[in-house]
């Protein structure tokens, strides 16, 4: 039975792939479609169910309502202005990680930035609302909760997803370019632009999809710390509980997808996706 | 410039490090609205958080969902990890870009989708079966991306010695193949655990009404004035409790290469 398997590598290939594909492909993509889908339905006012019938009146309201374009911006400026201000403070971190530390250094660097990112999601965020609250540790610089507390606590909770990819795009450049530069008499800002920053630009893009797309579907940090702004992922999360309006929340969801499928899109020629 | 590197290093880690260290001296604070600095110290919290019946459910929801999960993850991640590390073959890209689209795609996505194909398409209840599936889902990746590292380092050189040898393709499996990636697996499956323990956005809309993960549970009694220090306690023990498998996973993997990888 092996040995058949073994002559046939199509047939082990599909034994191989088709699980997975059948898991992904058809549940998790199926899903997506669906919700897709279901972003062109609405609900019964009356009853509160979902009718199925099609139009485009959600996506309308979506484009319309001042609130709607108001909270999209909003999402999409905090979730790149988080990508911005991680890449800025990852970078100089994960090059001393890589090109500075001992080979043993940097195994339990590596360790130390990967612990938060394990530590609860939750807790980091409320630790921050304890912190930024009246009578807080860092009370005495709190801007108060709001968005600039939502974009420190967002960019405190997505660093180490930036760090970890600059990290390794890092350790795999050859110190050997970076000395090459500077024996041909570039400066370290030269050879930073020139030589390191091109290289691992594809590691900081896969870096800033973690950033970014975490940001984009927030809706529990800007809870926590963020007062009364909403981002749009407070808006589905409405729809589906406390409004009940299932198709709305699908429109407004479709607005991260699109984006995020535009980035990767955008991205992938980079080769950043290699470097997930 | 190397000072000013390694001086941004320290400050970062002094950064990521304080919010938790906080969170720890916090749940030994006998202040129960946290005043800072804390005037005293109390042990009452962790004995008052050792008996709350509503945490203990919570953390065995938790376990169950995280293991059920991570067994899902772990064949599935494997098969793909194979899949796309041995073979050469049409449409391989959108397969990879297919693997990592859990995690790429906000959490809110990926939990409402699932949420409205449960409930509005296939018309099933919410319970700890649908977390399960949602959690395996995100996790694939992670098994996924420990053992393609794994597999790139080692090559097929060892397999198709054995299999000249004589050996079938399940002894070679079993006697070669497998004890050479299990630490990777391990390593893959820990780490897969601990996404599906701290996750909360896609277990919101994919767990049943009624039920909660421990993260949940945090989440519903995080603005309950009474119950904030046995909620920074649950905090506090996870923060430690996290550090176990992240270190494990460093110590079995031992790829520098999937170092930078989640």
């Amino acid at each position: 039975m092996t040995a058949f398997f073994y002559r046939k590598p199509k047939l082990r290939l599909g034994f191989l792939l088709s699980p997975p594909l059948l898991w992904l492909g058809l549940a998790y993509l199926g899903a997506l479609a669906a919700l897709f889908v279901t972003a062109f339905w609405h609900t019964d006012s009356f009853t509160g169910q979902v009718v199925v019938e099609w139009s485009m009146d959600n996506f309308k309201t979506l484009f319309t309502d001042a609130v709607y374009r108001t909270i999209t911006f909003r999402t999409v400026g905090i979730a790149a202005l988080v990508t911005v201000i991680d890449a800025v403070i990852a970078f100089p971190m994960a090059y001393a990680m890589a090109k500075l530390a001992s080979s043993r250094a940097q195994r339990i660097l590596v360790i130390a930035i990967m612990t938060p990112l394990w530590a609860s999601y939750l807790v980091k965020a409320y630790a921050w609302r304890s912190m930024l609250s009246g009578n807080g540790a860092l009370s005495w610089l709190s801007p108060g909760y709001g968005v600039t507390a939502t974009i420190i606590t967002l960019s405190y909770l997505w660093l180490p997803y930036m760090i970890l990819p600059i990290y390794a795009g890092l350790d795999r450049l050859p110190d050997s370019l970076v000395d090459a530069s500077g024996d041909l008499g570039a400066r370290s800002f030269r050879t930073f632009r020139s030589v390191i920053l091109p290289l691992t630009f594809p590691a900081i893009v896969a870096g800033s999809i973690f950033t970014f797309s975490l940001s984009l579907g927030d809706y529990i940090a800007v809870k926590i710390v963020g007062g009364t702004s909403q981002m749009l992922g407070n808006v589905v999360y409405d729809n589906i509980g406390a409004a009940n309006n299932l198709p709305f929340a699908a429109t407004v969801a479709t607005v991260p997808v699109v984006i995020m499928l535009a980035y990767l899109a955008a991205v992938r020629r980079t080769g950043a996706l290699d470097n997930l | 410039m190397r000072k000013l590197l390694w001086a941004a290093l320290g400050l970062g880690l002094a950064v990521i490090y304080f919010p938790l260290a906080v969170v720890l001296l916090d749940s030994f604070n006998a202040d129960t609205t946290f005043g800072w600095p804390p005037s005293e110290f109390t042990l009452e919290w962790w004995s008052r958080a050792a008996s709350n019946e509503g945490a203990l459910n919570a953390l065995w929801t938790s376990v169950q969902a995280g293991l059920a999960a991570t067994a899902i993850a772990l064949v599935l991640g494997t098969m793909a990890a194979f899949a796309l590390q041995r073979y050469r073959f049409f449409g391989r890209n959108p397969v990879s870009l297919l693997i990592i689209l859990p995690i790429a795609l906000p959490g809110i996505v990926t939990g409402i989708a699932l949420n409205n194909a449960f409930r509005t398409i296939l018309g099933i209840d919410l319970g700890l079966l649908t977390a399960v599936i949602a959690h395996a889902t995100f996790c694939i990746v992670v098994v996924f991306n420990n053992v393609v590292a794994r597999l790139r380092r080692m090559g097929g050189n060892l397999e198709e010695a054995s299999m000249d040898l004589g050996a079938t393709g399940f002894t070679t499996f079993r006697l070669v193949t497998f004890p050479m990636l299990r630490s990777a697996l391990l390593a893959g499956g820990l780490l897969a655990f601990a996404l599906s323990f701290d996750e909360i956005i896609v277990t919101t809309f994919t767990l049943g009404t009624g039920m909660e993960t421990l993260p949940i549970w945090i989440y519903n009694n995080l603005f309950r004035p009474n119950q904030a220090p046995i909620v920074n306690v649950v905090a506090a023990l996870l923060i430690v409790a996290s550090t176990v498998p992240v270190y494990l996973a460093q110590r079995l993997s031992g790829d520098t290469a999937s170092g930078g990888r989640l």
